[in-house]
């Protein structure tokens, strides 16, 4: 049999429903993978061989007693250390959740166990997904497959480096501001942040609340699609989840994966053409809108004059949120205790605990939070920003008059090498700052290979109305048609 | 001109309930300083009439049906607690009339001692 690590998740499924290969075969080639890559890697943060087996297992016996198995069944997939699955260690990538074994499964995990994915292990991430390199992470960054002296993105690094790596075939990531889509781009995968509220944040340690959406890692956009379709939908148990049903993502990528664009209307936003970014990324994402141009598609120019506010208002919005969220990290309920040596009262226990918890990123954010919600600087700051934020998405509703979905490079750079933006934290900011504009709209993206600058992997990022996430996934398999998927070299 | 002196990082951090080190702080004024001058860019958009939003999607309250389903039990909600006693999280001291001064510098919690 071909090796199984290097198939799509649609491939693995098809075999696995004929029986050509059971479950637990394709989840030994996977974890075998692990072993042999992952210490140079370091994708994982845990890898669950038994649960991951007996999963494996219970697809075996359904098939074997005739029961009908869904299209993702018996399938690998990598989850992000963000959410919780019941007794398997989450720690977010901190210090202060080390060890932590949540008593319940996010929705997230609940879906993908009903749709019979075979769950791997957790993968590393910037601590409490801050950050765009995994070099955040407190147990350690992950290498780029790519180019293992480089950052994967993040903070979604480990899950779009396992992908890269032949290590899953899928994965799940949580996107607040790009960690889904930037990760995807430096790593030559694709990347899919849904609408806001397309997907469940029941169990999704929480960030920025207003922000962050889990969603879909594959190799494929087909695959990212079937993961989109299994995770998403209505969730009683989040109350920003949205009643509706989930756009028909995988009849859209399908369609375009035929290559015919015709009647289709590109936006290309001004403010974000060639400013900002490597001129290798702007070569590569010319030549994309080229080949898309080719396939049919029209390409209209759209301002919006208000994305270039988008950075500056997310970094107050964010670490806002942020501020608050994280107050629930006190060392009472869960977690790190430090310093209570009987004598020291609960705040100082706390604020010990606090600072021997949380990496640098992590307070940067909470005080720069504390700081725009304190009164006196509210109005200029976290109110100025929500107002700025209303704008941003007159902006989106403005362009979408004009064109289906627009378009820009997912990141203004290739998979830069670890240490050369952790010292200016300001600089890797900016590798959000196409990504950034859609978490404050809540419509969905995707990241999709475009290329290659310098013989690194860059992408193109395709933006949609609000629950129209179908039209990203359209033009997205229309790429790909063309581009084919991008092949690292041997690790 | 800076955005934010060492002495209001040092307000924050305890605001924050963050023991940050001197050497911390003194890292974290000038990167905090350099984020708040990149961030304040925000007033420069005139948007006086312009209303916030907080959230993409509209939000409703939302209540469940009034039906009883199962939570966590004691055992699986204390699982993760760092320290508990007789079934209950056990916390640090809190009132104590010999307490020393808190960060802030307040005095000594009042009444209960």
């Amino acid at each position: 049999m071909a090796d199984v690590t290097r198939m799509t998740a649609t491939e693995i499924a098809a075999l696995i429903a004929t029986g050509e290969a059971s479950a637990v075969e394709v989840t030994r080639a996977h974890l075998d993978r692990i072993a042999a890559v992952d210490d140079r890697v370091h994708a994982f943060l845990h890898v669950d061989t038994d649960g991951a087996l007996e999963a494996a297992r219970a697809v075996d016996a359904k098939r074997a007693a005739g029961e009908e198995l869904g299209p993702l069944a018996g399938v690998p997939v990598a989850v992000k250390d963000v959410l919780t699955a019941k007794g398997v260690p989450t720690t977010v990538g901190s210090k202060i959740l080390e060890g932590w074994r949540p008593p319940y499964d996010s929705t997230i995990v609940r879906r993908l166990r009903a749709a019979g994915t075979v769950m791997l292990g957790k993968t590393n991430m910037d601590e409490f997904a801050m950050g765009s390199s995994t070099e955040y992470s407190a147990y350690g960054p992950t290498g780029n497959p790519w180019d293992l002296g480089r950052i994967p993105g993040g903070s979604g690094g480990g899950s779009s480096a396992a992908l890269a790596a032949y290590e899953a075939p899928l994965a799940i990531g949580s996107d607040t501001g790009g960690s889904i889509r930037q990760p995807g781009a430096v790593t030559g995968t694709v990347g899919a942040k849904p609408t806001y509220g397309g997907t469940s944040r029941y169990g999704l340690v929480a960030f920025s609340s207003s922000l962050d959406t889990p969603g879909p890692c594959a190799r494929t956009v087909l695959d990212a699609a079937l993961l989109h379709e299994a995770i998403g939908g209505h969730d009683p148990r989040d109350s920003t989840s949205i009643p509706a049903p989930v756009p028909d993502v995988v009849a859209a990528a399908r369609a375009g994966a035929s290559g015919d664009l015709t009647g289709v209307k590109l936006g290309l936003v001004t403010e974000f053409s060639g400013e900002g970014a490597e001129p290798g990324v702007t070569a590569a994402f010319r030549d994309a809108v080229d080949a898309l141009t080719k396939l049919g598609a029209e390409v209209v120019e759209v301002s919006c004059p208000h994305f270039q506010y988008a950075l500056p208002a997310y970094y107050l919005i964010a670490p806002s949120e942020c501020s608050s969220n994280l107050a629930r990290f006190d060392g009472v309920r869960f977690g790190l205790r430090v310093g209570d040596d009987g004598n020291r009262g609960l705040e100082e226990v706390m604020s010990l605990t606090r600072d021997a918890g949380f990496g640098p990123e992590v307070k940067r954010r909470i005080m720069l939070g504390t700081y725009a919600l304190s009164s006196g600087y509210y109005d200029a700051y976290y109110g100025q920003a929500q107002k700025v934020r209303t704008l941003i998405t007159r902006d989106f509703t403005a362009a979408f008059e004009q064109a289906d979905v627009l378009i820009s490079p997912t990141t203004p750079f290739v998979a830069f090498p670890f240490g050369s933006r952790t010292a200016d934290p300001y600089q890797m900011y900016l590798a959000d700052l196409f990504t950034i504009p859609t978490n404050l709209y809540g419509g969905p993206g995707i990241s999709v290979p475009c290329g290659l600058s310098e013989g690194l992997p860059v992408g193109l990022q395709i933006m949609a109305p609000t629950m129209a996430d179908d039209r990203m996934y359209r033009v997205g398999a229309a790429l790909e048609s063309v581009i084919g998927t991008l092949t690292p070299p041997e690790l | 001109m800076s955005a934010i002196s060492r002495e209001e990082v040092a307000h924050l951090a305890r605001l924050s309930r963050l023991a940050v080190t001197e050497e911390e702080l003194d890292t974290f004024a000038g990167q905090l300083d350099v984020i708040l001058q990149a961030v304040a860019r925000v007033g420069e958009v005139a948007a006086a009439d312009i209303p916030p939003t907080s959230h993409s999607v509209p939000l409703t309250n939302v209540l469940r049906d009034d039906v009883v389903v199962p939570g966590l039990t004691r055992a699986e909600a204390l699982s993760g607690a760092p320290d508990s006693e007789e079934d209950r999280f056990r916390v640090p001291r809190i009132l104590d009339e010999d307490e020393p001064p808190s960060p802030r510098g307040e005095g000594p919690a009042e009444g209960n001692a």
